[in-house]
């Protein structure tokens, strides 16, 4: 794609000579750079700063702090913000509740995350080795659903989990089958599905997109040295999107952490939800419900923490393969 | 540079062209396993197109695969948007907004941005560049309470604001941008220009932004459907209905179906109507998604 355009787009600005101007442009350019990366920069850099860095560090100072009162018993009087230091931190990490919401998604990206790109991985590969027909309706469909919002991929698989309505359970129902998608056992799997649902598909399209920069002839090579399809697939396509796998890993251990949409949209329907089944649920609720902004601060710095901390870490343990390739 | 050129230099069609088929029992059992899978993606929004045709009887006394004795799509759809003086609209209204202005300001931004971290070597490029990747790697709904806690001390919780202005910020595009600009916007060409007497700003506009127009669909993509599906930022942000985007328009209608039961086939045409635009955006610009897509994730 851009090759094309730079071909096309080459002849268009025809560069003339100039060697007499050589000797001065070198510090001319420098100053010219710097003023004019600023330019570019600065509009960005000042919206990260006021809608990433800014929130952060209030938060980590809201964290340090609690609102006292200073009427007789804590009633009354007058507002006031004291020091509280790792107070707030300390209440969230001994809350028993916000702990096992942890513990939850800990648990639900465990088992999601894998099961989810080693569907994506299939589909990209089934669609790689199929043939033409019929190719482009699978990937539309199987990257549909990256289209429906959080919301309301929640509210119909909501729909469809629900017993008085669901097709799905009069089905299972009619074979015998006794099925309750939003028990306390199976509501976080439930939940998995509804994510499974929303994201193979993208992530099959970002294991595609790898796949198809892989040159033909390694394919060619393989097969004349007679590896049938499986093993030019485990010997050659999945360490060759290895760097795909690793991104796309990398984005769901991120958004497993911030799992909220859908619990929020299934609580109404499943009393096995409660107001801190995931952390940030959990933050949500001591903000607006707890009236608590103090500790909500502490928990989303905690939640970001092991947020960072979970994809650093897992970039550390296959870093140094990936980086040579990448 | 060396992805396009590596891509271009192998000619795919010829080398990939299979000079056999695989034989008939694995073409059966690729096609039975995709025809599963194309089963279990779609069949949920299949029953959303049932669903939207039905009223709200219908919605729990008929089997849900399949259409009641009488559908009535288009009426149920004008109940959805007459309902509340057409509040609907309103917040569809609003999710266009959100999405719109966030999304276009995002990718100007994340352009000159990444452009210029592509192009212009300067003190403190890495450090601002890292400074970007560390911003991908926060989870926005961490951002979130935090956020609504700063907008709320500068008097800027509950209005358009609130919304926009966060929307705006696109660490992940201006990652793409970098990339897509060191790989596409030759420094050749830019010297030609700068040698004809072009500023720099004409030239960010007249080169740049045209040799990176695939990387910024997939930019703009991105931050669209991003703002459009995003949930959490508006809830913590806004408590005045008029303001709200669909997901929570959507989201208080389900909030009062207990009571008022006609709020759930409200709340199903709502859902059918809102997944409409998305899926004509992707489909229109799917060419440009994937092409964007390959950059991202091969230089990760």
């Amino acid at each position: 794609m851009s090759r094309d355009t730079l071909s096309r787009a080459a002849p268009a600005a025809p560069g003339r000579p100039a060697p007499r101007r050589r000797p001065r442009r070198a510090t001319r350019t420098e100053a010219r750079n710097a003023r004019a990366a600023a330019c570019f920069v600065l509009p960005f850099l000042a919206l990260f700063g006021l809608c990433f860095l800014a929130p952060i560090g209030y938060a980590v100072h809201q964290s340090l702090y609690r609102t006292e009162r200073t009427g007789p018993l804590g009633l009354g009087g007058q507002e006031h913000e004291a020091f509280a230091g790792l107070a707030n931190y300390a209440h969230a990490l001994s809350d028993g509740q916000f702990l096992a919401g942890f513990g939850r998604v800990l648990l639900f990206g465990a088992v999601q995350i894998p099961l989810m790109l080693v569907l994506a991985t299939t589909l990209a590969l089934l669609l790689e080795s199929a043939s033409a027909r019929g190719v482009t309706f699978f990937r539309s469909a199987f990257f549909l659903p990256y289209g429906v919002p959080g919301v309301i991929a929640s509210i119909l698989w909501g729909f469809l989990y629900v017993p008085g309505i669901s097709p799905l359970v009069k089905i299972a129902g009619a074979l015998g089958w006794d099925v309750d998608f939003l028990s306390r056992g199976s509501v976080l799997w439930a939940i998995a599905n509804i994510v499974v649902w929303q994201f193979t598909g993208y992530n099959m399209l970002v294991l595609i997109a790898q796949l198809k920069a892989v040159p033909g002839e390694l394919y060619e090579a393989a097969r004349i040295d007679g590896a049938n399809a499986w093993q030019v697939a485990r010997h050659i396509k999945l360490p060759l999107i290895r760097p795909a796998l690793v991104l796309t890993t990398v984005f769901s251990i991120i958004g497993t952490l911030q799992l909220f949409a859908e619990p929020m949209v299934l609580r109404p329907l499943a009393s096995s939800i409660d107001s801190g089944f995931t952390p940030n649920l959990h933050a949500y609720s001591e903000a607006f419900v707890g009236n608590n902004p103090h500790v909500a601060a502490a928990e989303a710095v905690l939640l970001a923490l092991v947020a960072c901390g979970l994809s650093f870490g897992f970039l550390r343990l296959v870093g140094g393969r990936t980086k040579d390739r990448g | 540079m060396s992805r396009p050129a590596a891509r271009g230099g192998t000619p795919r069609r010829p080398a990939r062209a299979r000079t056999t088929l695989p034989p008939v029992r694995y073409r059966i059992i690729t096609a039975s396993l995709l025809t599963v899978a194309a089963l279990y993606f779609l069949v949920p929004v299949y029953w959303l197109v049932v669903s939207t045709t039905k009223n709200s009887a219908d919605l729990f006394g008929t089997f849900g695969f399949w259409f009641s004795a009488h559908p009535h799509p288009l009426d149920h759809l004008a109940d959805v948007l007459t309902y509340d003086h057409g509040i609907y609209l309103r917040w569809f209204a609003n999710s266009l907004l959100y999405a719109g202005i966030g999304a276009v300001c995002a990718t100007l931004l994340s352009a000159a941005a990444g452009y210029a971290l592509a192009k212009f070597p300067f003190r403190g490029r890495e450090a601002v560049f890292n400074l970007v990747l560390a911003g991908v790697l926060i989870p926005g709904t961490a951002l979130a309470l935090p956020l609504y806690f700063l907008f709320s001390a500068m008097g800027l919780a509950d209005t358009y604001w609130a919304v926009i202005v966060p929307s705006t910020v696109s660490p992940f595009g201006v990652y793409l941008c970098r990339i897509y600009a060191a790989a596409a916007v030759p420094d050749s060409l830019l010297e030609a220009a700068r040698i004809d007497g072009a500023g720099e700003a004409r030239i960010f506009a007249g080169l740049g932004l045209r040799l990176m127009t695939p990387a910024l669909v997939t930019v703009f993509l991105f931050q669209f459907v991003h703002i459009w599906n995003n949930y959490f930022l508006p809830l913590v942000m806004l408590s005045d209905s008029d303001l709200y985007p669909i997901q929570l328009g959507l989201t208080s209608w389900t909030g009062y179906a207990d009571r008022q039961p006609v709020l759930y086939q409200y709340t199903v045409g709502g859902a059918f109507l809102s997944v409409l635009p998305l899926m004509v955006l992707m489909t229109v610009l799917q060419r440009y998604w994937r092409t964007g897509l390959t950059e991202g994730s091969v230089k990760a």
